[in-house]
């Protein structure tokens, strides 16, 4: 039997109703929001059930809202190499929660998880080795959230004087300019129809 | 008399021939044996992902072209698909075609470079002598399609920049017709190698298994014995009007990997002919004038032409908000983009997914037991390139 998106979200959500706060469908992608509290067990639902089988863990992610309460999304990404199937597991967290880790689930998770911490400062509870994975050693601060300046605060580099390579804060020449070009105009719907137009008079033609 | 014995800490690299890069490697050994490796990654970090959130989306495109820098186009692609699905345009046919053309000139870019740096870390010179001149072949084509050898930026949101120079198809269908015979010359030094076999053969083992496990994609599955290929399994673009077939290992070892990206490039070759035989006339890139810049003559004639160009390069455009996850089989495995638009004319987050950065996190596993010299054998045949495992 092929399992489809949409007989992936019955099968889903009848089996883990509680557990599961949000369920849609977007441009064919199962998307499904749970509890921090159920986060394990839903995966592990998902990995052993007999129809889903999400047997791999792509990535884990996380995006910065800032001006939500709960600031964090986070963000797995699981395949089904039997069923050919995708689904996309959310959570919502605020900046102080510690998430529990998959590590156990999964082995493909251990750098994920470091890399989400680097990058965010997102904590995970026993996860075995929570170090920074991507940046300097020794570096401060979250780089991808979306307070962190995009310069950086600190830049490298080889002293003569000292014969060593040093750390010093961010000195720029000019300020770093984000031109927003961004103009208020929402654009037209018509360039659409205007195709659709042209591609039926190809049509016709051939 | 009890004998105590120490482990041994090496530091391997961060600047080594074999380390395919900046890889920094804690090894803990006793006597020659592994006992532990804790890979240093991320000294190649530069922030694309951060820098990508505040360029408009076709600033974007180049960066992809600096993640993989072995099959730039590949990497392009995957951003490319995650834009137009969002934007809900289509790609002409021809367009199509020669994406696929492209991709698979990536490929064999990318295995070229792997399968003969992995015989030199192995012990073998002359492959990578022979090897590095078709690529150099293969990076003209690059060159004469996009400008540059390496850094394309060829591939964009709705189609490719521009259509295919006259005499190109030709001069690589030339190529694919003799290409067959530098892999079997390829594989005469290698494949029923002594040295090579002895240094590959039953090293690094995965299991079926551990490689779902370690979320290994690509090359690296495949190898194992899974028939998993996203071309084939997840078809993208026209990959589907292709008849091709997917090689795949048997006892997930080095040399089967190698096996396998050999095979891969034959297939590559097939699928090229095929492609250009196939190759259908017509537009390559959409005609959305609100996406797609005007031809640079209508910009000398057309007074809206000029206008989109204008604001296509200043101000961008702009991206319908949601949340999408595109994969595309690059050479190494699974690359994919998760991409969230918040209907402004920059991404509010694109993550990268790079394949090399779960192959390297199972070096650990891989190599536990191993012993020193096959250190760079398992690294050769991970595929690991830098510029996106630390992106």
């Amino acid at each position: 039997m092929t399992v489809t998106v949409h007989n992936l979200e019955k099968i889903v959500n009848s089996a883990l109703t509680t557990s599961v706060k949000k369920s849609e469908i977007n441009l064919n992608q199962l998307f499904i929001e749970v509890d921090i509290e159920n986060l394990i067990s839903v995966i592990l639902f998902l990995k052993t059930n007999e129809k889903c089988k999400f047997k791999q863990l792509i990535d884990i992610t996380a995006v910065d809202y800032p001006q939500n309460e709960k600031r964090f999304k986070l963000i797995y990404l699981f395949l089904s190499l039997e069923n050919n199937l995708r689904i996309i597991v959310n959570i919502n967290i605020d900046e102080k929660i510690v998430v529990p880790s998959l590590t156990k689930i999964f082995s493909s998770s251990n750098w994920m998880e470091r890399e989400v911490f680097d990058m965010y400062g997102i904590s995970f509870k026993d996860h075995p080795d929570l170090r920074r994975i991507l940046t300097d050693y020794g570096f401060k601060g979250f780089p991808l959230r979306k307070d962190f300046p995009l310069t950086g605060h600190n830049e490298v580099r080889y002293s003569e004087d000292k014969k060593k390579v040093v750390y010093e804060s961010v000195k720029l020449d000019q300020e770093y300019r984000d031109f927003n070009f961004e103009s208020p105009w929402e654009g037209t719907k018509y360039i659409k129809k205007e195709t659709e137009k042209i591609k039926s008079s190809d049509d016709k033609k051939n | 008399m009890i004998k105590k014995t120490k482990t041994m800490n090496l530091n391997f690299g961060p600047q080594h021939p074999a380390a395919h890069g900046v890889l920094r490697l804690i090894l803990e050994l006793d006597g020659e044996v592994v006992e532990k490796i804790d890979p240093h990654i991320g000294l190649l970090h530069r922030g694309t992902e951060k820098l990508i959130e505040h360029k408009t989306y076709t600033q974007a495109i180049p960066y992809f072209d600096r993640l993989d820098y072995v099959s730039p186009m590949n990497q392009e692609h995957a951003f490319a698909l995650a834009v137009e699905k969002l934007l809900a345009i289509e790609v002409p046919i021809r367009g199509q075609y020669i994406r696929v053309l492209f991709c698979e000139i990536g490929r064999i870019l990318s295995h070229l470079l792997n399968i003969t740096t992995q015989a030199l870390d192995v012990g073998a010179l002359t492959p990578s002598l022979w090897g590095f001149e078709e690529r150099e072949t293969l990076m003209t084509f690059y060159e004469r399609v996009s400008g540059s050898r390496l850094h394309a930026n060829y591939f964009r949101p709705g189609g490719v920049h521009k259509d295919l120079p006259r005499g190109l198809t030709d001069d690589i269908f030339s190529f694919c017709n003799n290409f067959p015979k530098i892999l079997d010359d390829l594989e005469t030094l290698l494949t029923d190698n002594r040295i090579f076999k002895q240094r590959n053969v039953d090293i690094g083992i995965v299991t079926q298994q551990e490689a779902l496990d370690f979320s290994f994609s690509g090359v690296m599955l495949r190898g194992s014995g899974v028939s998993w290929d996203l071309r084939k399994s997840q078809p993208y673009e026209c990959y589907k009007d292709f008849n091709f077939k997917i090689p795949i290992g048997k006892n997930g070892d080095c040399y089967d990997r190698y096996l396998c990206r050999m095979e891969e490039m034959r297939v590559s070759v097939k699928i090229i002919k095929e492609c250009i035989k196939k190759m259908p006339p017509g537009p390559v890139k959409s005609i959305d004038g609100k996406i797609i810049p005007p031809k640079k003559d209508d910009i000398k004639k057309s007074m809206e032409a000029l206008i989109h160009h204008f604001k296509l390069f200043s101000e961008g455009y702009r991206v319908p908000k949601g949340e999408i996850y595109t994969a595309v089989e690059a050479p190494k495995g699974e690359f994919g983009v998760y991409l969230i638009a918040d209907g402004s004319n920059k991404p509010y987050k694109c993550k990268i997914r790079a394949p090399g950065f779960s192959h390297l996190q199972a070096m650990d596993y891989l190599l536990k037991g191993h012993m020193l010299a096959d250190v760079p054998a398992v690294l050769g045949s991970l595929d690991i390139v830098f510029g996106e495992v630390d992106r």
